[in-house]
């Protein structure tokens, strides 16, 4: 039975979409590989794209867009610090299992709007939507959006600049084109991105396509950084030289006789 | 100037780093100790995990005894035989912290032990030191000598060796458990351990004052060396770019330090090291006590890696 209800949940989401066939998406964003640099401050990316009508189509009708954007996948835990003892120590915590290092959300206007609160959650639409897999002992699950770990862990990643969400991001240039800004901070971690972008209309999922870019950090830090992981040994000993040469630079330099 | 620092992961101002490297190689220079602990709170305050703190500051030290070293040595100040059998119990004792290191890192209570070794350590050496420096200086002004003893349960201990430079006579078992004790917090704790060495030194093993510093300087060097392999082996935590700007402020201000500690007398030298080293504990306590504005942490876990 549990086996059954993804393939029975595709069959209704294609059923759901398979008469909308009208609408096409075609989007491109601008910079399809983000180099960063040492200096790099952070950037924005921009998502344009249009909303393609055919014979089918009818008229007169309002389009919704929600763009999601997630970054390379990862385990991450949450610690949460209690008093024992009369200090604050860490005390429980929480696996997250696979979860995206970036996680952006843009829309054209609130989600609520858009769509209704089971739809939001099929979709995704949305921080409080988005599946978030704990581990919880032995068992894997997302729980309640209002869940203390889960609501720490979005908080501090929002904090950080790398989980967002906009719901004004979105803007229609004409009824059928749109873009939005994909804001990059500097701590965006390498990799690929996968850009998610869903029509809907009359609050339902219309139409769908999806896109990518690559961010790659290039210049002398990033070779640090993999030396240090990769030939980790040699790395040690030529900090140490490192080390050493600026003690003995340094007493020749200012040796007093 | 914004610089990123690769391991640290974060940008940061490279004259701030230089500045902060200056002012505690100023310090470690007028009172003639390595200043990791000073060095690593610091970091730490300006936002840098406490665990590359500590494995990025070890080669700071490195750098900056090793230039100390070298001006000893000259001076003929380092005793090499002491050296040697101290380095034995040093480098057992880093491999030791470096592993603990590793095991609370997993754990998630090393930045927990990292403040807790803090606050024990620093408190207690400080205040002692402090409680000594005023006793020193109410001697020297009422005029008495300052009591001598010759010996203590120490010298009843078998396994006896002549250290020729020092012309002291002790045996080894004292020396090696020293060596291991300061490099397993060293290791842990990102500091070179001089402040707490040199006052064992003199004041348990009875090492003559012309040699301690020298002495000391050279097992700080080589356990910071080997704490520095160890941490980029098993943590890949070394910040090389951080610690290469440290290095630098570091040893052009324990140059200016020095010159200004000679003009300082010893009493006072002593009292305001047990000042600062006191209240660098004291702030590490009110940490740990005060509830933090944030209880959560975020960390990649380590499988992922």
């Amino acid at each position: 039975m549990r086996r059954a209800l993804p393939a029975l949940m595709l069959i209704a989401v294609c059923a759901a979409c398979s008469p909308a066939r009208a609408e096409r998406l075609i989007v491109s964003v601008s910079n399809h590989r983000v180099t960063v640099t040492p200096n790099y401050s952070g950037e924005e990316l921009v998502l344009f794209g249009s909303v393609e009508k055919d014979a089918s189509t009818p008229a007169a009708r309002n389009y919704d867009l929600v763009v999601t954007v997630a970054g390379p996948r990862t385990d991450m835990v949450t610690r949460r610090k209690e008093r024992r003892f009369g200090i604050w120590i860490n005390s429980d915590y929480r696996q997250f299992l696979q979860v995206p290092t970036y996680l952006a959300l843009f829309a054209n206007r609130p989600f609520d709007d858009i769509a209704s609160a089971d739809v939001e959650r099929r979709q995704q639409l949305g921080l409080n939507n988005v599946l978030l897999t704990q581990r919880v002992g032995p068992d894997y699950a997302d729980v309640v959006p209002n869940d203390a770990f889960r609501k720490a862990f979005v908080r501090l990643q929002s904090e950080r600049g790398l989980y967002r969400e906009d719901t004004s991001a979105v803007t229609f240039l004409t009824p059928t084109l749109f873009r939005t800004g994909i804001p990059l901070p500097a701590q965006v971690p390498i990799g690929t991105y996968d850009v998610e972008i869903k029509l809907f209309a009359d609050g339902a999922l219309v139409a769908k396509t999806e896109s990518a870019f690559e961010i790659v950090k290039i210049g002398f830090e990033q070779f640090v950084a993999n030396t240090a992981l990769q030939n980790s040994f040699i790395y040690g000993l030529v900090t140490a030289a490192l080390a050493l040469m600026t003690g003995w630079m340094a007493s020749i330099v200012f040796r007093k006789d | 100037m914004q610089i990123y620092l690769p391991i640290a992961d974060l940008p940061v101002n490279i004259f701030l780093i230089l500045a902060m490297g200056a002012a505690v190689g100023f310090v470690s220079g007028m009172f003639g100790i390595g200043g990791g602990f000073l060095m690593t709170p610091l970091l730490i305050f300006i936002g840098i995990g406490p665990a590359v703190a500590v494995a990025s500051v070890a080669s700071h030290i490195a750098a900056s005894s090793f230039s100390g070293a070298i001006t000893y040595w000259r001076r003929r100040a380092i005793d090499p035989a002491l050296a040697a059998v101290l380095l034995t119990g040093g480098t057992v004792g880093t491999a030791l912290g470096v592993s603990t290191f590793t095991y609370l890192r997993a754990l998630g209570q090393l930045d927990l032990m990292i403040a807790l070794s803090y606050v024990v350590l620093l408190t207690t050496v400080g205040a002692a030191m402090l409680w000594e420096g005023f006793r020193a200086i109410l001697r020297t002004r009422r005029g008495v000598l300052p009591p001598r003893r010759t010996h203590n349960w120490v010298h009843a201990l078998p396994l006896k060796m002549r250290f020729k430079r020092s012309k002291i006579y002790l045996s080894i078992v004292p020396v090696v458990i020293v060596g291991i004790l300061i490099g397993f917090i060293g290791a842990i704790m990102g500091i070179g351990g001089g402040f707490i060495l040199v006052p064992i030194l003199i004041y348990l093993l009875r090492v003559p004052t012309s040699t301690v510093i020298g002495t000391s300087m050279v097992l700080t060097l080589v356990t910071m060396v080997f704490a520095t392999v160890l941490h980029a082996v098993t943590n890949h935590l070394v910040d090389a770019v951080l610690a290469l700007i440290l290095m630098i402020g570091g040893v052009t201000g324990a140059q200016f330090g020095a010159r200004a500690g000679q003009k300082i007398r010893g009493e006072q030298l002593r009292l305001l090291l047990g000042l600062l080293i006191l209240s660098v504990g004291i702030r590490f306590a009110v940490e740990l006590v005060l509830q933090p504005t944030e209880l959560f942490t975020i960390r990649q876990s380590e499988a992922a890696q």
